[in-house]
């Protein structure tokens, strides 16, 4: 009787823990599913237009062949301007968060607002550079659309350095203390060294986010059809002239957006399993 | 001085084998005098009064929350590290107050050492994580620091396993090796004092017995204070033993007083197991 017993609850736990995963590989493979048919749309569209011109002719006019040169050397300028401005300020901030504000109660209201910059649209942060640069300046520039990018990569590395910092355990901070090193000291040369690799993985994953943003460059560096490198002028990015390409009738830049859409998601994938495998040899 | 000189012997062991050590004709390195403390508004240490004796070895034992890393970690201002914690009263170091706000910490903590319970490597080579505190007070040539590290390296018994691996990682060593590699980048400054904070608590028996006979050699050299809930431990390497309770001094003596014959009803039932 008891025994019957027991075997109907085991069945019933046995039918609920069925169902529940084959929940959660249903849903794990409907999510992957949509993930490697936008990969394979991009390789099917964008691997056949791929071709040495791509990276040694600036964008063509209407109706003709050409590259994406002056795009990518476009975009690199401005993803290395915004890192460069971006990286400091963030480490620093974050340090902040991290080592000196702990209990302040500032912190928490930086680290607040930090969260909210985190997740604002990126369109907002372009209309905003658009105010404070390119209306005052009179024109769109690189240096708008540089900016525009650190501002969208400073709260992704606030993010990281704090999280990294506090993985490093206070022991060892009291430990870096107890030979009369001073805070400061601590910080750079035990703490940062503890958590490098971190920081490090933080600041590829917000390059990785910058190299696919259109909305922010649209109103800020706008584009160009040639070939430029002068950051007081309007400047060309990859994911403008794709968002230009894509929409146009135009099927030599269908094809090249297609192809510019592949070159990033490939530099994004790239980024990312480098910051993966940064962490993991930690 | 000590609270059990000044209280009645309560118990009949005869203590004349304790005659050899004493506090008699003992330099005082540091003197505590009346400290408190205070964790935010709860009071941790409650009139504390004791002296620690140059190259001796002062063992605090109690029960958890009793009060002892509390009152080592007062000693080299380890507390201040965070905000709400505080002490008032003396501590006499050198003829200076250490809890003045005027001292420097970071030179008091250079000549009060301490190791803590686990063990804890930088992150970098097992020489950087000597020469790194070397460097820190002293401009000294390559071939100097060199010196510093191999004797600081053999001072905590580890030469002998490190020396051709100079530049591997600290953090590659074992538990036990941490631990030492720990000594010798406190012994590296150069203090006066060193605190162990439960040194042994992460190690296995054969690790725990090669930091207790460094323990005992280093004492030649420096005053030391351990703080350990092993009392088997405390017995073996301390000269003196402190029973803390409830964040009260309760009694101090030669050790083997302590063990044998304690002053204090609440010291013995700790000592023969019947609390803590």
């Amino acid at each position: 009787m008891a025994d019957s017993r027991r075997n109907t609850l085991y069945a019933a736990r046995r039918l609920r823990n069925t169902v529940a995963t084959s929940l959660a590989y249903g849903a794990t493979a409907f999510g992957l599913g949509w993930l490697v048919l936008i990969l394979g749309v991009l390789l099917l569209h964008g691997f056949g237009g791929l071709s040495l011109s791509v990276f040694t002719e600036n964008t063509p006019p209407p109706g003709s062949a050409g590259g994406l040169l002056n795009a990518i050397a476009g975009s690199i300028v401005m993803t290395v301007l915004a890192v460069v401005i971006g990286t400091p300020i963030g480490i620093l901030a974050g340090t902040y968060l991290a080592e000196y504000g702990r209990h302040d109660k500032l912190a928490s209201i930086v680290r607040f607002i930090n969260d909210i910059l985190l997740s604002a649209p990126s369109i907002v942060i372009g209309l905003f550079i658009y105010e404070v640069m390119v209306a005052p300046m009179g024109h769109f520039s690189g240096y708008a659309g540089a900016v525009a990018l650190a501002v969208i990569v400073i709260p992704v590395v606030v993010r990281t350095t704090e999280d990294m910092l506090r993985l490093v355990p206070d022991t060892l901070r009291e430990a870096a203390a107890s030979i009369g090193l001073p805070r400061s000291h601590m910080i750079v040369r035990i703490a940062y060294r503890a958590a490098r690799a971190g920081i490090v993985t933080g600041i590829l994953l917000a390059i990785a986010r910058i190299s696919g943003e259109t909305a922010p460059l649209l109103f800020t560096a706008l584009n160009n059809q040639f070939w430029s490198l002068n950051m007081n002028a309007p400047m060309p990015s990859l994911p403008v002239v794709i968002f230009q390409f894509a929409l146009s009738p135009y099927e030599e830049w269908q094809s090249l957006a297609w192809t510019g859409a592949l070159l990033i998601t490939v530099t994004v994938l790239a980024l990312s399993i480098f910051a993966r495998t940064l962490t993991a040899r930690k | 001085m000590t609270m059990a000189s000044t209280n009645a012997s309560a118990f009949a062991v005869p203590v004349a084998t304790h005659a050899a050590v004493s506090t008699a004709g003992l330099a005082e390195k540091v003197s505590i005098r009346n400290l408190e403390f205070f964790y935010g508004d709860s009071r941790a240490l409650k009139n504390i009064n004791l002296a620690l004796y140059a190259n001796k070895t002062t063992a605090f034992i109690g029960p958890s929350g009793c009060g002892k890393s509390t009152l080592l970690r007062v000693l080299n201002r380890m507390y201040d590290l965070y905000p709400g914690q505080r002490a008032t009263g003396e501590v006499m170091f050198d003829g200076q107050n250490l809890l003045d706000s005027g001292v420097d910490i970071n030179l008091l903590r250079a000549r009060i050492g301490m190791v803590f319970q686990k063990p804890t490597p930088f992150p970098m080579s097992i020489y950087e994580n000597i020469a790194f505190g070397i460097r820190l007070y002293e401009r000294l040539p390559r071939a100097e620091v060199d010196a510093r590290v191999e004797s600081a390296l053999r001072r905590a018994a580890l030469w002998d396993e490190v020396k051709d691996k100079l530049d591997a990682s600290g953090l590659g060593l074992s538990g036990g090796q941490q631990q030492r590699l720990c000594i010798a980048r406190t012994v590296a400054v150069k203090p006066e004092v060193i605190l162990f904070d439960e040194p042994c608590s992460a190690l296995d028996p054969i690790s725990t017995a090669k930091i207790e006979e460094l323990i005992d050699e280093l004492k030649q050299d420096y005053t030391i204070v351990i703080v350990t809930h092993n009392m088997q431990q405390a017995a073996r390497v301390s000269d003196f033993t402190t029973f803390m309770y409830l964040g009260e001094l309760v009694e101090f003596d030669v050790t083997e007083k302590i063990f044998t014959a304690p002053t204090d009803s609440r010291t013995q039932a700790y000592i023969t197991g019947r609390f803590g």
